[in-house]
């Protein structure tokens, strides 16, 4: 509608500006995975092979190729995401490729075994296989519902503001606390030696900090305001406000820790185990053909 | 008691003292009249301590007095105590009040004195000139009888004043002897001048004193200010001892308040002293009385002068400030050569002279510098209105050159921003292969590059053997604001071409004369409105700088129908459709429209069927979104709503005046920063994107990074000049860069770094299967330090997105999001309602 007489926009009409990496294409790469995983079940169940499905026959042979250059191309992702080549390639529509077709493997690799599974090398491999694919859709699932948290979370802070804010009220705190008696300083010390990222990694995934320092010494210093009137004119006052505060920017960086936690963590899972699925697959693959 | 001399020398600054040095040196019976006690004056009211400076550098100094970029006290010392050992007899406390010959009336020689008053009508008083030699009444009585008189009076007989409600009030003062006397004020600087930059910086210097200084400036550059004194002004502002508020003027001033018009709309702030320095008129009355003649009516013109500063009163020469030539070098160069002149030395050229003749040597033609002068001012419109001594100034600046017939003079899409005035010759534009536009002599051409700083639009050839300047972009720019009708010529210029290329349609010149006379371009600040809904008139506003958001009433709410950047134009429904306007126009940053008479319009289209048809399908593309909006307002009302909302937040976080903006979407957003890693590993590994700073509205996040503004305020203070809008519409800075951070201070979304070039990385592989390297991204601190080149310091260079340009597959940012968070839009892409039906479908 505006009547621009510089350059035409570089975007075609109707295009649409953006979808995420699950939409990507109106759904693209889910369509191919299913057709994928519907031609290996269909073909399963039409092609007779005797005495029953298994890995070594032709049908067996060819899932097992289709899964291993599936899992290969999968794994190069993680290349594709750091290396900036130039030319038309979006990591969107990788990432769309890499979770629909990850998750069309547990119908070919469950169909390559021909459901025979043991404690061998074999089912260690199938065994990793199907790790890496449910850290993954563990991975799919907080990228789809954690990153509104997150924004929701932060409010326009970023987490070195948050950790900048955390300090500030440390300055403050440890400026208050100056006329306070010594018990009472040395619970608001403790307070200012806490490590916002201590606390271990079960404190970091859940946001639950029990030893939490600033939270005892607000318990402990309730104790002496508890039965005073606030006249706005007690140190311990200015300290207690202090400390409400710092609870509440702690509450709020802990909470972005734990969702950024979250998002990552699954990774420590998908990626080691996939190497290792790499490795199993490796002596998977040499001892089928060994012992041809 | 009547005196007789042979030079009578009025004023007592650089220039008359300098002129009565070398009269004294040269034994000539002469009188410096001064009307203070004291020998410049001027000089000696700088500030306490102020750092006089002495440009320009290439300019040799030629003078009997010495004089050195030093302290004002220093200089004042040096220059008493020369005038002292020189014998140059002064006459303090002397103001001269007339001047008039005492010969014979000279025939002809009549001064006509044009007196404008308040009420709009004028008074033609004639004088007859007199022949020299002349008689000064002084102040004091005392007669001076000279066969000739230098007036060295300077312009600070009346400073410009504000025009403002309030400006009577006695807290505003033109002048600050000395800035130690204010403490704990709020205080006000109006103006951007060197004078202006100076009482900023000496009333924030010490910071004990407490004041809170604001300097305002109507526009976002300082060109009538030296470099020195901006760069010294930028540091202080960025030191946090003073403020700098750009694209601001004084609305109102009460007492302890003053009121501004802003980008951001009016502000009232706390204010307890404003000093203004808008610089000064020459005091006209005086100097016409006297028989010297100015250059135009207008305000701020200057006498007219022959070379050798001698004005339209035989014997009577005018040098210095006055003559419109306010630095201290050539003031003294002046007087020296105005009384070897006088003494009858024909051959003394003036001290630039070399410089200039260096310019003009490669010309076909062999002329003296004077004459080559002249000849560009009489040929070139836009110089017209300079004297032969502004004239000199402005060469200094500018190169000429000389073309072949086809030669080509600047190829489309190059860097470039300066302006072409064509003496003799004929430019030819190629508006398409094999079609060309004459441009003729004493126009001008590339006005588009200075105005936008965009890349050439067009090639330009030289028709036939033609001469052209070519003014650099800062010359320009203190050209148009030294001289008003130069800027009036540039702007009526560059609306003309504005309209020819927006509206096309087979329209010539000639065609839109009658639209272009009634053209009037006004300011519109930001959040002000050009057109209200519901209002009746025809005038079509053009968008020349800036942007507008259209916004309808609907259900007693304002909802946002479109985004339109510069370059469009509204008004033509009412106009074609009769009836009051539909919707409202408001700007979404300081702008300038053009308001296009509708009427005149009107019958233009009447006269051009084709422009009609254009403007018709345009309306018709508008009415559709109106009706559309229309239809969907019960049913998706909160849709809408939404929809206005989020238009409006993107437009208060610079969307408005946007060309391409990076934004992330945070429902998709996980944070992995793979988009700065990316940026890094595509520019020479430093990442010109911050993810997670920056505002978010309804989890639409706009990340610091670059705008790609439509005037890009960092291009505004550039030295080098190496900040350019490329091809595509990127604002990229070149190699050029001397890293001196104005970019960095004038970017008002702070997405400008100065940083020096990393260590080369090791490649991809050797850190993921031997953990060599820092890996993706920017490197570590500490990464660059331990593997830097020992003993090479790199520079600090100015760094900021440049939309990857050049590179194969574009923005890097975008193509490594791995959840499809990160885009890239321009608002016009964006803010449509086209979007709307997406969202409600």
């Amino acid at each position: 509608m505006a009547t621009r007489a510089s350059s035409p926009t570089r975007r075609a009409k109707g295009e649409t500006l953006h979808d995420g990496f699950l939409r990507h294409a109106n759904f693209r790469w889910l369509k191919i995975a299913t057709l994928l995983c519907f031609l290996a079940i269909a073909s399963y169940l039409m092609v007779d092979i005797t005495p029953r499905h298994n890995g070594g026959s032709w049908y067996g042979y060819t899932m097992g190729t289709i899964g291993v250059l599936l899992i290969l191309w999968l794994t190069l992702l993680g290349l594709r995401k750091r290396a900036m080549t130039r030319g038309r390639w979006s990591l969107k529509a990788w990432t769309s490729a890499h979770v629909y077709l990850g998750l069309s493997l547990i119908v070919i690799g469950t169909l390559h075994t021909g459901f025979q599974l043991g404690w061998n090398v074999h089912t260690l491999a199938y065994a990793l296989m199907m790790l890496v694919i449910l850290s993954g859709l563990f991975g799919i699932t907080v990228y789809a519902t954690l990153p509104t948290a997150l924004s929701n979370n932060r409010a326009e802070m970023t987490q070195v503001q948050m950790l900048e804010a955390v300090r500030a009220i440390d300055r403050q705190l440890h400026d208050a606390a100056q006329p306070l008696p010594q018990g009472q300083a040395a619970l608001v010390r403790q307070s200012l030696g806490d490590d916002p990222f201590g606390g271990g990694l079960i404190a970091r995934l859940t946001g639950r900090y029990p030893r939490c320092a600033t939270a005892a010494a607000q318990a402990a210093l309730r104790h002496w305001t508890g039965d005073h009137a606030d006249t706005g004119k007690e140190p311990l006052e200015k300290v207690d406000a202090l400390l409400e505060r710092k609870q509440a920017m702690l509450a709020r960086l802990r909470r972005h820790l734990k969702l950024k936690a979250l998002l990552e963590i699954w990774l420590t899972v998908h990626v080691p185990a996939t190497f290792a699925l790499l490795a199993a697959l490796t002596a998977h693959i040499v001892s089928v053909f060994f012992y041809w | 008691m009547t005196e007789r001399v042979r030079i009578a020398i009025v004023g007592s600054g650089p220039a008359g003292l300098s002129a009565a040095a070398r009269a004294a040196q040269l034994g000539l019976s002469h009188l410096l009249i001064e009307k203070t006690d004291h020998l410049s004056d001027t000089i000696f009211k700088y500030q306490k301590g102020k750092h006089v400076m002495a440009t320009p550098s290439q300019l040799v100094l030629r003078s009997d007095c010495d004089f050195e970029a030093g302290k004002r006290e220093a200089i004042l010392g040096r220059w008493n105590e020369q005038a002292a050992a020189q014998g140059i007899n002064v006459a303090f406390h002397a103001e001269v009040k007339a001047i008039t010959g005492t010969g014979d009336p000279i025939p002809g020689s009549i001064q006509k004195i044009v007196e404008r008053k308040r009420d709009g009508s004028t008074d033609i008083k004639e004088i007859q000139r007199l022949a020299p030699p002349y008689r000064l009444t002084l102040s004091d009585g005392r007669e001076v009888i000279a066969d000739a008189v230098i007036m060295a009076i300077g312009t600070q007989g009346n400073p410009n004043l504000m025009r403002v409600p309030g400006a009577e009030l006695p807290h505003v003062q033109y002048q600050l002897d000395d800035p130690a006397e204010y403490n704990d004020e709020h205080i006000f600087i109006v103006g951007t001048g060197d004078a202006g930059i100076e009482n900023a910086m000496g009333l924030a210097a010490d910071e004990a004193q407490g004041n809170v200084v604001t300097i305002l400036n109507r526009s976002t550059e300082f060109a009538s200010a030296k470099p020195a004194n901006v760069k010294g002004l930028m540091a202080a502002a960025e030191a946090g001892r003073l403020s700098i508020m750009t694209e601001s003027t004084t609305a109102k001033i009460e007492p302890g308040f003053i009121t501004l018009d802003s980008r951001d709309g009016e502000v009232k702030l706390k204010c307890d002293r404003i000093i203004a320095r808008m610089g000064s008129a020459p005091p006209r009355g005086f100097v016409e009385s006297c028989g010297i003649e100015f250059t135009s009516g207008d305000r701020l013109a200057f006498p007219k002068l022959s070379p050798v500063f001698e004005s339209t009163a035989p014997g009577i020469f005018v040098i210095g400030a006055l003559a419109g030539y306010p630095l201290i070098k050539h003031c003294m160069n002046q007087g020296y050569d105005v009384v070897e002149y006088i003494n009858g030395n024909r051959d003394l050229k003036p001290a630039d002279e070399p410089i200039l003749a260096a310019k003009f040597a490669s010309l076909p033609e062999k002329r003296s510098v004077a004459e080559w002068l002249e000849y560009l001012r009489t040929n070139v419109s836009i110089l017209e209105g300079l004297s032969p001594l502004q004239m000199r100034e402005f060469m200094l600046d500018s190169e000429v050159r000389a073309y072949r017939a086809g030669e080509t003079i600047f190829e489309k899409h190059d860097a470039g921003s300066s302006l072409f005035g064509i003496a003799t010759g004929q430019a030819l534009v190629e508006v398409a292969p094999r079609a060309n536009v004459p441009i003729a002599a004493g126009s001008i051409f590339g006005e588009v590059g200075l105005i936008s700083g965009r890349r050439r639009g067009s090639t330009v050839r030289a028709g036939t053997d033609s001469i052209m300047v070519e003014v650099s972009r800062s010359a320009a720019l203190k050209l148009m604001s030294s001289n008003p009708p130069a800027k009036r010529a540039i702007t009526r210029i560059s609306t003309e071409r504005q309209l020819l290329q927006m509206f096309g349609a087979g329209l010539t010149p000639a065609d839109l004369s009658e639209v272009l006379d009634s053209a009037e371009i006004q300011t519109v600040k930001a959040g002000e409105a050009i057109l209200t809904e519901g209002d009746l008139g025809t005038d079509i506003y053009v968008i020349r700088v800036g942007s507008m958001i259209v916004e309808k009433k609907i259900g007693g709410k304002n909802v946002f129908l479109s985004y339109l950047p510069a370059g469009s134009y509204v008004g033509e429904m009412a106009l074609i459709a009769g009836g009051p306007r539909t919707a409202t126009v408001k700007a979404t940053v300081k702008s300038e429209v053009i308001r296009l008479n509708g009427d005149a319009f009107a019958r233009l289209m009447a006269a051009k069927p084709a422009l009609l048809e254009r403007a018709r399908r345009d309306m018709a593309a508008r009415q559709d979104v109106n009706a559309f909006i229309e239809s969907r307002k019960d049913s998706f009302s909160t849709v809408v709503d939404m929809y206005s909302e989020t238009a409006k937040f993107l437009v208060d976080n610079g969307i408005g005046e946007a060309t391409d903006v990076l934004l992330i979407d945070e429902h998709l957003c996980v944070g992995c920063d793979n988009c700065e890693k990316a940026c890094a590993d595509s520019h020479e590994g430093l990442s010109r994107l911050d993810r997670e700073a920056g505002r978010t509205y309804a989890h639409l996040h706009v990340p610091t990074s670059c705008r790609h503004c439509e005037h890009p305020h960092c291009m505004a203070d550039c030295p080098p000049n190496a900040i350019h809008r490329g091809s595509d519409g990127e604002v990229f800075i070149d190699e050029t860069c001397i890293g001196c951070g104005n970019c960095q201070r004038n970017c008002p979304y702070g997405v400008i770094r100065m940083d020096s070039v990393p260590p080369k990385k090791p490649g991809l592989l050797s850190w993921m299967f031997f953990g060599q390297g820092p890996g993706p991204g920017e490197p570590s601190k500490k990464w660059r330090y331990k593997n830097a080149e020992p003993g090479v310091e790199k520079p600090k260079k100015a760094i900021k997105c440049d939309m990857c340009s050049g590179i194969d597959g574009g923005p890097a940012c975008v193509r490594a999001c791995p959840t499809g968070a990160a885009i890239r839009v321009s608002p016009e892409d964006f803010l449509t309602v086209a979007r709307l039906d997406g969202q409600a479908n």
